[in-house]
């Protein structure tokens, strides 16, 4: 928080005051020092792994997050049986290239899980995630049952007083989350917050608990280090689940950010809609979990060709 | 001479199919048995007599192949295939290792009149298509059940158990799998049949087999005249009644050198017990002891009222002020995908269970009274044990009997079993003035919509001609039964669903520009 706030009052507002121009010096990025960071980063374009490469570079490289010989968990979403080209699950390219970036930085171990919608086999086997991180050399951890799931206090939290998270949340030292962006039936969209249901054994007790309130509430107790969203694919429609590839747009976006509300905000305007539009997105914001101002933040924006 | 041989192969023969039946019900996985299933249980009795009545089709022959073997050389099924006779076996098997007695078991009389009582309603029960008897009295299908219901909780909580340990030392080569324990009532039920079983093999052998089975007694009636059976040579035996001490079956007659074909069921054990060679497995021939075998064939049909009648309501307990909310009425239940009908499938399924082992959402279950007396122990889709995945047909590959067909993922995908039904009274949206949306999450034709409500929520609409009625709604509703917000009402006989629209992009996504 206090990182967070130093960036975006100091070397953030420098940045914002003129150095970045909006569309003609984008590729300038990379002659920046290496020391400048940037709250954002939104690159288009590319392949799911390049672009991932590109933003990560520009908020501080995969050094900053991930120091040798620490555990990481990457909690991408892989809710649905369902193959990776309808983008109801993270980008299977985005995610082995996370993986094996946080090898290469040191990382002792990588281990991917989620708390599927669909029989979790079935959609860890289908959205061709298991394979690229296996490839990647992460490790697949089921969330299936509810013995992998400690309970916790949200003392913070509005609704979601008490959740039962699961334990690679609490054993890794490093969390990164990796939703894919898609329009979502109940909240518009599923973003970065929303993939944290994820984390959770009981999600029916956000439904009836205030949906939105509880997605927010559950930021109180645990940000991730690192928020990417994958848009390679992007679910404009009959989401989250999607029901053919007709709801699909190859939008080929990546947004990433350490500030969870920013990255949400971000990705939001994808979709031609208002950060403050989406519930859980206003409410984290008041509740100080982010900003999803997005012109108070230093953003890198970059096109590939 | 060779009939060490001979035994020596029927005991393989037995274990083989033992052990490959035992890992349908096993697979929990999901690695093989839908592939293995057809070849398998090919040979099984009632189920390929189902699949042959209910489909016609001419590959399911089965049944057809035991007729000939057991006119040929008696009732081999009965020692080598049938699961629940092999699995008698293994308790008597015990039974002798542990006794000190010389000879185990004494001759002892049939029970003509319940044998082929029992016989008789299960054919009368074939031809009026009244399943239950078949259901109650099929071996196959009682293993079945002792596999599903008994045996498959225990494996499936051992290896939950082994890979957290596994997990521990961060080996994940196992993990845990769901398991949905059936209703206490089969349960029970089938927990009173295993030991049921296990004491009468353990105390006299094949005696179900004998006296309760159907198909035992149905064979037994072709093993009288079958070729090659199991003769006296009169002059060799010196009576000293080792070959009874064998015998499972409780048939030899050494005082009148006669054996009861209809029991006996080809274990070859007399045959190895024999040390004069008095006993031979050989073609028709008549010993100088005639066969007077003038057991009464009284096959009276005469119905027995079954006192079933179980009403077993689920005990809810609710977090939520339930009072204002409408209970949940289903006008059906609902059958799995590829049964057709209701009637259809309650008319061919004996409920053996195969299918609710092998399905990955643990959505099919036993049911108790949701179908009736008819439907006993059949398989139904309990919405609140799991949803049927959009993209999976096991039910359909795995089912012997030909009650659920084998229907391609595409017919399954358009297949209605029931249809959604929205309460709008049980509903959060309407009832806490939050957003929701699990049901159309979960809806994999999005026949469940989220539609603008009061201010900025949402709230659930249903169309009922995409709904193929999957219950990915009626599952995550987080409302407790029986006051879910939205629930499948089953069809009694199964319709096509329309194929969900593929509409225009509606939202314009930002073009090759960030918006911010």
């Amino acid at each position: 928080m206090k990182r967070r706030d130093f960036l975006r009052t100091g070397i953030g507002a420098s940045l914002l005051s003129g150095a970045l121009p909006l569309f003609g010096g984008l590729e300038s990025v990379k002659g920046m020092p290496a020391s400048t960071e940037y709250d954002l980063a939104a690159v288009r374009g590319g392949n799911g792994g390049d672009m991932f490469d590109r933003a990560i570079e520009a908020i501080g490289g995969i050094e900053k997050y991930v120091k040798s010989g620490q555990k990481v968990v990457v909690k991408p979403n892989i809710g649905w049986d369902a193959p990776p080209e309808r983008a109801a699950n993270t980008n299977p390219d985005v995610v082995a290239r996370i993986v094996q970036r946080c090898k290469e930085a040191g990382a002792s171990e990588v281990y991917v899980f989620d708390n599927t919608c669909n029989k979790w086999d079935r959609c860890y086997r289908n959205s061709g995630i298991e394979e690229a991180v296996k490839a990647a050399g992460g490790k697949m951890i089921p969330g299936n049952t509810e013995s992998f799931y400690k309970e916790v206090d949200i003392p913070n939290g509005v609704s979601l007083k008490k959740a039962k998270v699961h334990k690679m949340i609490f054993e890794s030292d490093v969390f990164i989350n990796v939703p894919v962006m898609k329009h979502h039936s109940s909240t518009r969209i599923s973003l970065a917050m929303k993939n944290l249901m994820g984390v959770v054994w009981d999600r029916k007790f956000y439904h009836s608990n205030d949906l939105h309130q509880c997605i927010a509430d559950f930021c109180t107790f645990k940000k991730p280090d690192l928020n990417i969203i994958d848009g390679y694919n992007m679910m404009t429609k009959n989401g989250p689940r999607g029901v053919s590839v007709a709801d699909v747009t190859n939008l080929k976006a990546l947004i990433a950010s350490s500030d969870i509300v920013a990255a949400d905000a971000a990705a939001t305007k994808m979709f031609g809609l208002e950060p403050s539009e989406i519930g859980h997105i206003k409410i984290a914001h008041s509740m100080r979990l982010g900003n999803m101002n997005l012109e108070e933040l230093s953003i890198s924006k970059q096109k590939m060709a | 001479m060779n009939y060490s041989k001979l035994k020596k192969a029927r005991v393989i023969v037995s274990l083989l199919f033992f052990i490959l039946t035992i890992s349908l019900f096993l697979d929990i996985y999901e690695k093989y048995a839908n592939e293995t299933v057809q070849e398998i249980l090919y040979l099984q009795f009632i189920p390929s007599l189902m699949k042959f009545l209910s489909t016609f089709a001419i590959g399911t022959i089965g049944f057809l192949i035991i007729i000939a073997l057991t006119a040929f050389m008696g009732r081999i099924y009965c020692s080598s295939i049938c699961p629940l006779g092999i699995l008698q076996d293994a308790f008597a098997w015990i039974a002798r290792k542990r006794s000190t007695k010389k000879f185990f078991y004494k001759k002892k009389k049939s029970y003509p009149i319940l044998r082929y009582t029992l016989l008789g309603i299960t054919i009368i029960g074939l031809i009026l298509s009244f399943s239950t008897v078949v259901t109650l009295l099929d071996p196959y299908s009682n293993f079945g059940r002792i596999m599903t219901y008994l045996i498959r909780p225990v494996v499936v909580l051992v290896n939950n158990g082994l890979s957290l340990l596994l997990h521990k030392v961060e080996v994940y080569t196992l993990s845990p799998v769901k398991l949905v324990m059936a209703p206490w009532f089969i349960f029970s039920f089938s927990l009173v049949l295993l030991v049921a079983i296990a004491y009468m093999s353990y105390k006299r052998g094949r005696l179900f087999c004998n006296t309760i089975c159907p198909v035992g007694t149905f064979l037994g009636l072709l093993s009288k005249i079958s070729f090659l059976k199991i003769q006296f040579k009169a002059d060799s035996c010196t009576k000293c009644g080792k070959c009874i001490g064998a015998c499972k079956s409780e048939c030899i007659d050494i005082k009148t050198f006669t054996i009861d074909h209809s029991r006996c069921v080809d274990c070859f054990n007399c045959l190895t017990a024999c040390e004069d060679s008095a006993l031979a497995f050989t073609a028709k021939k008549q010993s100088s002891a005639d066969i007077t075998n003038s057991e009464r064939r009284t096959v009276i049909a005469t119905g027995i009222g079954l006192l079933l009648g179980q009403t077993v309501l689920a005990d809810v307990k609710s977090k939520k002020d339930t009072s204002k909310l409408l209970v949940n009425e289903k006008d059906h239940p609902v059958a799995p995908p590829g049964s057709i009908s209701i009637r259809r499938f309650n008319d061919i399924c004996t409920g053996c269970g195969l299918c609710v082992a092998a399905c990955p959402t643990q959505v099919l279950q036993p049911a108790v009274n949701q179908y009736g007396l008819k439907g006993f122990m059949q398989p139904h889709m309990d919405y609140l044990s799991g949803y049927c995945n959009f993209d999976c047909r096991g039910c359909g590959q795995i089912c012997p009997t030909g009650a659920i067909l084998p229907i391609t993922i595409e017919e399954k995908q358009l297949t209605q079993l029931g249809k959604a039904v929205f309460v709008k009274e049980n509903c959060v949206v309407y009832t806490d003035g939050t957003d929701c949306g699990a049901c159309s999450e979960h809806c994999p034709t999005k026949a469940v919509n989220m539609v603008p409500y009061e201010g900025k929520l949402l709230i659930p609409e249903v169309n009922q001609d995409i709904c193929i009625g999957c219950g990915a709604c009626e599952h995550p509703c987080p409302i407790d039964a029986p006051y879910k917000a939205i629930f499948v009402n089953g069809n009694a006989i199964h319709q096509a669903a329309e194929k969900p629209k593929e509409e225009e992009q509606t939202t314009a996504p930002v073009e090759e520009d960030f918006p911010f």
